[in-house]
């Protein structure tokens, strides 16, 4: 079903009170409690929520499908798991799914008119998972088309609103999921990183988000973008329920040959663990310019909470982290280039209704079928692997790729954890940059680094800026950090209450 | 002015793995359109290639086989362009780093006495998928697209422009086709695509060391046609020369039909394929171990098999193998020849057969085939090597050709024809007689036992001297004319009489010993 087909504009002055009053805040391991105890059903949660999104959805644009039907069919087989004692964690908590995981029997669109028609015959590896510890689909949330945006303007579904401030953006690409969060239209969600596609929309809405270190979650089933920097991760209020998100979505899969094979972790192992002796690296490179003064203070200010919390600072240096946008704008486009290949007409997807032979069918139905981001990107990434130009481009952007990842491994060698700012701004007007690719690119310029190199990275509220619009604080972690940045996040969240506050309109 | 014919081939091999090179899909020929294709293969959004260890393995194996360098790591690349029948809009292949780089093969040139061997070097070999296949007819104007094939495994086996004929051609492709064969990589099927060849062909004057611009034929299925369409190519490019044109660098489709070669796309046309690395594959390390692991399972290859039943014995083996395969056992140890053969080449070993060339290779053609015929010398004993194949050069092979038969499919078995040939080798029939024999073998008479077959059909050769006595006695008796006539010099008077003699004794009479007694008879009388 599609957002305008549930669209019919809900009643005034619905009631939010129950929901709102019980359960908006509510973490993971609280709603879990909850269900455990019977004291609510997986029915009546999702019902709750689905309700919340179909008040929100029409001004929001959250959620490219809902699909009532199935999942109350899911929370059914939720309570009949809790009945039965084999509850897990997760079990009948609705989870809303970025529309870039297939998902058997849901409309799967990528935010993209060329997929507008897709309904997955199969469901990716971390839907799976999800299915397996019976936790309820609530939708499939909206997306910058193929993940290619940063402000969720370039959805064929139209753009989402941020719940701030319903005039700026939410970010992107997983904008869907971090308005559907902030909103408190799920609990949690599911979202996708290539250069900062979960971070970025995290702080724009004001909630946490994981970007694990590459090969942690299972690609297969999420619909690539740009293979070697593509990422799932979760979204959620706060960093224990990002923990344990990740508990359910990290794990090897043998269909992802980039998948790793390590043994499963407890991810919110380390959650209470104090932070005293943790040493934090400020890279000098992103406290100079370009970052707005009011995210400056609340970044500092973070810091200062750290500091407080018995962590020290030390200043390290990235020196090539200012190639990352030039380096990423070659190689994401060269790899999407090919990946989007198959979306041809031929087999599933948009056919363009008219054509005369062959060339004519492949040019109208993937010049219909793809937006002006996806066709921008599609046409750098031919060009930077055109016989004469590959060595040129292609080449020596994987040679400075591997030179962001060195800066980072001299910088581990000083410090546990790096941070700074997400984005250098807060979340900026719809419209604002959609006319002007490089200043879109340039949102994402403290993010791409960790894709280029692998590593993980996260972001969590961090207080306001001039405008009232959320700050996000970056915190990236070695190589399979994860727990550890949890952790830290986690300690900050037990002494702020940023995470917690949502939209005045948006409370009962 | 006189020309010289350069030549180099593109073969695919289809790898004979159960499974698909990047997903579980099955590989088996001839199913319903589409419904040996799976996710990964149709190219849904999000799927993802897992390689095949078994594709792998295979190359590796064909590497080992060439004396090639097996690269580790490898790399697989996306070769990109759009056809219907590829469902992803790229091909994963190899481009920089294919998993077998160099090695050579030998092939057998001339004939009539003048037998010689050329080596023709390979410059590499590379894992890719297949892509499917579109079908223009049965669709009303429409085109169907076939996915079955799309993502079966191919080794695709590239070699240096070392062939000066189509002769050689074919000869270097014959050989390719038998090793693949005999180290079980790839069933051969020529009529089902599972090795084809592309043919690269360029002429130059005689004497000149610089290459002229070739043409590119593209998907030749048959030897045959292999043969005709570089000899029509050949003939074209010259014709264009000798006119005063130039040859346009192009690729060109062989029609079968009309015998000629014709422009499928010229090299301005040519696609960029923007080859780079996938990035959903990692380079693929092969461990030294692994390698080890499926040398040691590789058989004796085809080569060293002719030259060991060519040798009379486990030193003049040897000798040949240092000839003809370069191999110095002193210098190099761990070669791989030389440890598949370390048995063989044992002073004891007895499994030398001193066979003509001509025999030796008949007889190493195909490993079934060389298989069967140690299998006979096992039953028969090392006397009877020549018997047995000249038996096996002659009539078991006629035969099999004649009924469209591999020898893996021959109804007479190795150790049933080591019976008959037991019984030709101690005189209880005559090599006439077991013909017949091998007949009533062949059509599952009497379990194909040869012995209960001579007994109840009474072909026993009389070799008793007193039955034949008495049998000539009576046939001299009986035709005095001949007697006669013969001594007066008719020596085709004594034909007659011993096609008499065999002809009352249905054939059983043992005719040297008919020879000797009708002259002795004859010389007395």
């Amino acid at each position: 079903m599609r957002p305008h087909d549930f669209g019919i504009h809900p009643p005034l002055f619905y009631d939010l009170s129950r929901l709102a009053n019980t359960m908006l805040n509510s973490s993971l391991k609280q709603l879990s409690a909850l269900l455990a105890a019977k004291k609510i059903s997986s029915v009546e949660l999702t019902g709750e929520f689905l309700k919340r999104v179909k008040a929100l959805n029409p001004d929001y644009n959250a959620f490219i499908t809902v699909d009532e039907k199935m999942s109350l069919a899911q929370a059914q087989a939720a309570d009949a798991m809790i009945a039965s004692g084999q509850a897990r964690p997760l079990t009948g908590i609705p989870i809303a799914q970025k529309d870039i995981f297939c998902t058997k029997g849901w409309l799967t669109t990528c935010g993209s008119k060329m997929l507008s028609n897709f309904v997955s015959p199969y469901d990716a590896g971390v839907i799976e998972r999800f299915n397996a510890v019976g936790a309820v689909n609530i939708g499939k949330t909206n997306m910058d088309e193929f993940a290619m945006g940063s402000s969720n303007e370039t959805s064929f579904y139209g753009p989402v609103k941020n719940p701030w401030d319903i005039t700026a953006v939410p970010g992107g690409s997983s904008g869907g999921s971090a308005c559907a969060v902030a909103a408190r239209m799920a609990p949690a969600a599911t979202g996708t990183d290539t250069g900062g596609s979960i971070r970025q929309p995290a702080a724009l809405c004001g909630i946490s988000g994981i970007k694990p270190t590459y090969g942690l979650v299972s690609r297969y089933g999420m619909i690539a973008f740009a293979s070697s920097l593509d990422q799932g991760g979760p979204m959620a209020k706060s960093a224990e329920d990002l923990a344990l998100m990740l508990n359910v979505m990290a794990g090897f899969d043998t269909r992802d040959s980039t998948s790793l094979q390590r043994a499963s972790e407890d991810y919110a192992r380390d959650l209470a663990k104090p932070l005293q002796g943790l040493r934090i690296g400020l890279p000098k490179e992103y406290f100079v310019e370009g970052m707005s003064a009011d995210v400056a203070r609340a970044v500092e200010a973070a810091i200062g909470e750290y500091r407080k919390l018995g962590a020290e600072t030390v200043e390290v240096s990235l020196p090539n982290t200012k190639l990352s946008i030039p380096v990423y704008y070659v190689l994401a486009p060269a790899e999407a280039s090919s990946n989007l290949s198959r979306f041809d007409g031929v087999r599933y997807g948009h056919r363009a209704p008219e054509y005369i032979d062959l060339n004519d069918m492949y040019q109208k139905s993937r010049a219909q079928g793809f937006g002006a981001e996806v066709k921008r990107r599609i046409l750098i990434g031919t060009y930077v692997l055109s016989h004469g130009y590959y060595d040129a481009y292609y080449i020596q952007a994987q040679k400075l790729r591997r030179l962001i990842a060195q800066d980072f491994a001299a910088a581990f060698a000083q410090c546990d954890i790096i941070m700074g700012p997400t984005t250098p701004t807060t979340a900026f007007a719809l419209g604002e940059k959609s006319g002007n690719p490089v200043q879109m690119y340039l949102s994402d310029t403290y993010t791409i680094a960790t894709n280029l190199a692998g590593l993980p990275g996260m972001s969590i509220p961090a207080g306001f800026g001039d405008n009232n619009r959320p700050v996000g604080l970056h915190i990236i972690g070695n190589y399979f950090a994860e727990a550890q940045m949890l952790n830290v996040a986690h300690q900050y969240q037990q002494v702020t209450d940023w995470h917690m506050r949502m939209p005045d309109k948006l409370t009962a | 002015m006189q020309w010289e014919i350069v030549i180099g081939l593109e073969v695919h091999t289809q790898l004979s793995t159960r499974s698909k090179i990047f997903s579980g899909a099955p590989t088996a020929f001839g199913a319903a359109p589409n419904s040996q294709a799976c996710a990964v293969d149709i190219a849904l959004p999000g799927v993802l290639p897992v390689l095949n260890r078994g594709a792998v393995e295979r190359a590796i194996k064909f590497g080992l086989a060439v004396g090639a360098k097996i690269n580790s790591p490898s790399i697989f690349a996306r070769k990109n362009y759009f056809y219907p029948d590829l469902p992803k809009g790229y091909q994963i292949s190899q481009y920089e780093l294919p998993v077998v780089a160099g090695g050579s093969v030998k092939i057998q040139i001339g004939g009539d006495g003048n037998e010689c061997e050329k080596t023709i070097r390979l410059t590499r070999a590379h894992l890719e998928e297949d892509a499917g296949k579109s079908l223009h007819e049965d669709f009303q104007g429409m085109t169907g697209i076939d996915l079955n094939r799309a993502g079966t495994p191919l080794l695709e086996i590239v070699s240096e422009p070392d062939m000066r004929s189509s002769a050689e051609a074919v000869a270097f492709a014959k050989t390719l086709h038998s090793l693949v064969r005999w180290i079980d990589i790839c069933d051969g099927n020529m009529q089902e695509g599972s090795f084809r060849c592309d043919a690269n062909v360029s002429v130059r004057p005689l004497g000149s060391d610089k290459l002229g611009t070739r043409c590119e034929i593209k998907n030749l299925n048959s030897f045959r046609f292999l043969e005709k369409a570089i000899d029509y190519e050949a003939k074209r490019q010259i014709e264009i020369l000798e006119d005063g044109g130039t040859i346009r660098q192009e690729t060109r489709l062989y029609d079968s039909d009309k015998d000629e070669t014709r422009t499928m796309r010229s090299k301005e046309d040519a696609q960029d394929y923007r080859y780079f690395p996938d990035p959903d594959l990692l380079p693929l390390e092969i461990s030294a171990d692994w390698i080890e692991e499926i040398r040691a399972s590789t058989p004796e290859l085809p080569m060293s098999r002719r030259y060991r039943f060519m040798a009379r014995d486990a030193a003049s083996y040897v000798a040949m193998l240092q000839e003809h395969l370069d191999i110095d056992f002193e210098a190099d140890l761990h070669d791989w020849v030389q440890q598949t053969h370390r048995e063989i080449i044992a002073p004891d070993t007895q499994k030398t057969y001193a066979l003509s060339a001509y025999d030796a290779a008949m007889l190493t053609a195909d490993k079934n085939t060389a298989d069967y015929f140690e299998k006979v010398i096992n039953d028969v004993g090392s006397a009877n090597t020549k018997l047995c194949a000249n038996w096996m050069t002659g009539e078991v092979s006629g035969r099999l050709h004649k009924e469209a038969l591999d020898i893996a499919q021959c109804p007479v078995s190795p150790a049933q024809l080591a019976g008959l040939l037991l019984c030709i080798s101690d005189g209880t029939v005559s090599g006439k007689t077991a013909k017949d024999v091998f007949d009533a073998m062949w059509r599952g008479e009497c379990d194909g036992n040869a012995d209960i077959i001579i007994e109840t059909k009474g072909l026993k050769q009389i070799s008793d001297a007193g039955e034949i006595e008495q049998l000539i006695d009576g046939i001299l008796a009986a035709n005095p004319q001949q007697v006669a006539d013969y001594r007066n010099g008719k020596e085709k008077a004594f034909n007659s009489l011993v096609g008499q003699a065999m002809k009352a004794t249905k054939g059983k009479a043992n005719p040297a010993q008919v020879n000797e007694l009708l002259k002795k008879k004859l010389g007395n009388l």
